[in-house]
Order: structure tokens, then sequence, then C-alpha cells
């Protein structure tokens, strides 16, 4: 199937990268959640081709958010045959860990949408403010107080 | 992230905290605005536009936030919040609950602190401290609890392209 690109698309380093940290990055795209969602819709397994196929986005680029998610632990493959077929795999968060990885994408999505709504309900810009956002960046994977 | 499982018995608790950074191109007052104000809160607060949302909001010190939501028919999600600190453009803390079908999943206090930052924008530091309640996973069994989290997480890629 798909070879692998060299460069995986997101890296994380630092001393203590859990596998929660994995977890939650591989959470935090809306494309992997959406993946991990058709997973959870088609029951057990699926072929990649077929999961890939609602993304308007080249299989190479699916694969790219399939690998980290396997990072994660949170999907598996197997091979039968010639076919890839990928399976969601919930055993890497404890219960209660995948739910605060859920709560925590849950507000990662409504401060999207609160960027989104304030760019959308601006004033009219003055000349030096330009379009705003991009905030996805700010977010931190290393949360502690 | 602080994760300390307590015994996982039919009844655990497990306390944790995240926080979330996010740098807004509007002035506090605007960021600030989009919680104070029902209306506009809901313009962006709710996950899934396909669910019918019931939102009540009593936007001061002491006053209560309802939200009911769930897919028709099916598990009622419910949060309850109690507003305890306020104070204009700069701060809100509150507390809620959140319950499936009347069953209490979790209890948090949640921090909203609105920074001035670079450019007269907003620095927005959210931080939730929750007692995460073992119970939920009795109202649907474990796989239907991802589910459910899932859904949520997945609904506004619906209304967006799928494309990255």
């Amino acid at each position: 199937m798909q070879t692998a690109t060299p460069t995986p698309d997101l890296q994380i380093t630092g001393p203590q990268i859990t596998a929660l940290d994995h977890t939650l990055l591989a959470l935090a795209d809306p494309t992997r959640r959406a993946i991990l969602q058709r997973l959870c819709d088609q029951g057990g397994e699926a072929r990649v081709t077929d999961l890939a196929l609602p993304f308007a986005m080249s299989l190479n680029a699916v694969s790219k958010h399939i690998r980290l998610l396997e990072r994660a632990d949170l999907v598996r493959r197997r091979k039968q045959g010639r076919e890839h077929l990928l399976r969601f795999n919930p055993a890497p968060l404890t219960q209660a860990e995948r739910w605060i990885a859920e709560r925590k994408a849950m507000w990662e999505g409504r401060l999207d949408r609160l960027g989104a709504f304030l760019a959308a309900t601006a004033e009219p810009a003055t000349p030096e403010s330009t379009a705003p956002e991009s905030t996805e960046d700010q977010t931190k994977t290393g949360d502690e107080r | 992230m602080n994760i300390m499982a307590a015994a996982v018995a039919a009844r655990s608790v497990l306390h944790a905290t995240f926080t979330i950074e996010r740098v807004y191109a509007a002035a506090p007052g605007r960021v600030f605005a989009a919680f104070a104000d029902a209306e506009a809160k809901r313009r962006w607060f709710f996950c899934d536009s396909t669910w019918p949302v019931e939102h009540r909001l009593e936007f001061r010190v002491g006053g209560r936030e309802t939200i009911r939501t769930g897919p028709a028919g099916g598990t009622v999600h419910l949060c309850e919040a109690v507003y305890h600190d306020i104070v204009p453009d700069q701060r809100i803390i509150y507390s809620y609950a959140m319950l499936l079908d009347q069953r209490r999943i979790s209890v948090s206090l949640a921090t909203l602190d609105f920074q001035a930052g670079p450019d007269g924008g907003t620095r927005l530091l959210l931080t939730e401290q929750g007692a995460f309640l073992d119970g939920w996973t009795d109202v649907a069994g474990r796989e239907e609890g991802t589910r459910i989290g899932l859904e949520n997480l997945a609904a506004d890629l619906r209304q967006q392209s799928p494309a990255a």
C-alpha cells in the first residue's frame, strides 16, 4: 500500500513525552478524530482505502494521519492478503483518561470556533490590523499547573 | 497532566487538570463578551448543531447556566454550572457538573483568564480542574462512552470540508 513518507507531520520532543501526549496529539486534529469516528461507525475493521474515501485529500495524506493514530496505538493495523485492515483500539487510555482527553479536545474545538466567531464579528479592519487567527499553535500539549 | 487514578472499583474518582492557551486578535472585552452574552455564546459554544440545545445563562456571581442537549431520543447530556467569580474583561470562574441521563460523570472547576495580548489581542487561558467520576460508563458502556465523545468532536467537521 502506501510507502512511508519520510517526515512525519508532527513531532513532539522533550524529556517526559508520555503515551498520553501521543494520544492527545492524535486527538487534537479534526481529520484524525473524523477518521476514528469513521472507524467506530464501521463497527470492527475498515480498509485504509475505504476509510480514506470521504476525505478530500490524497490517500497519502490520510495515511499520514493514520500513522499518527497508530503511534498513539489508537488504531491497529493488520494485513489480510494485500489489504491493510485498521481497527480502533480504545485501550491506550483508561476510561477516565479517555474522558479527559475528549473533554480537552472538546474545549479545543470550542476555542477554535470562538476564534472564528471573533474573526467573523470583528469591527471593519483598520489598515494595520489584518485578519487574525491561526491560534492553532498556541495549544500546549504539556499541561500542568 | 496530573493523573492520579483512585481505586479502580465500581466507584472511583480521578482528578485531573488541564490548561489550554489561545491567542485571539480581539480585545479582551470582546472575548469576554463572547462568554458573557448568551446570544453570542450560543453562536460558537456548542459542538453539534444537529442536536437540539436548551440553554439558559444567568451571567452574574451566583448565577446559573444550564445546557441540555443530546441526540433526539437518545442520551440526555446535561451541564449545570454556577458562576463563582466574574471580573469584567479579566476573569470568569465557574463550576459545572456534567450528567448523562442524570448520571453525574464529572464535576469541574473552570477558570478563564483573559490577558491583554500582543497588538491589542487577548491571551486566553482556560484551566479545568476536574473530578471525573467512573459511574458514567454504566450509562451505555465503554465503547458507547467513547462514541459520545467522538461524535461531539467530529460534529463540527461535518459542517466543514473534511480536508485539512
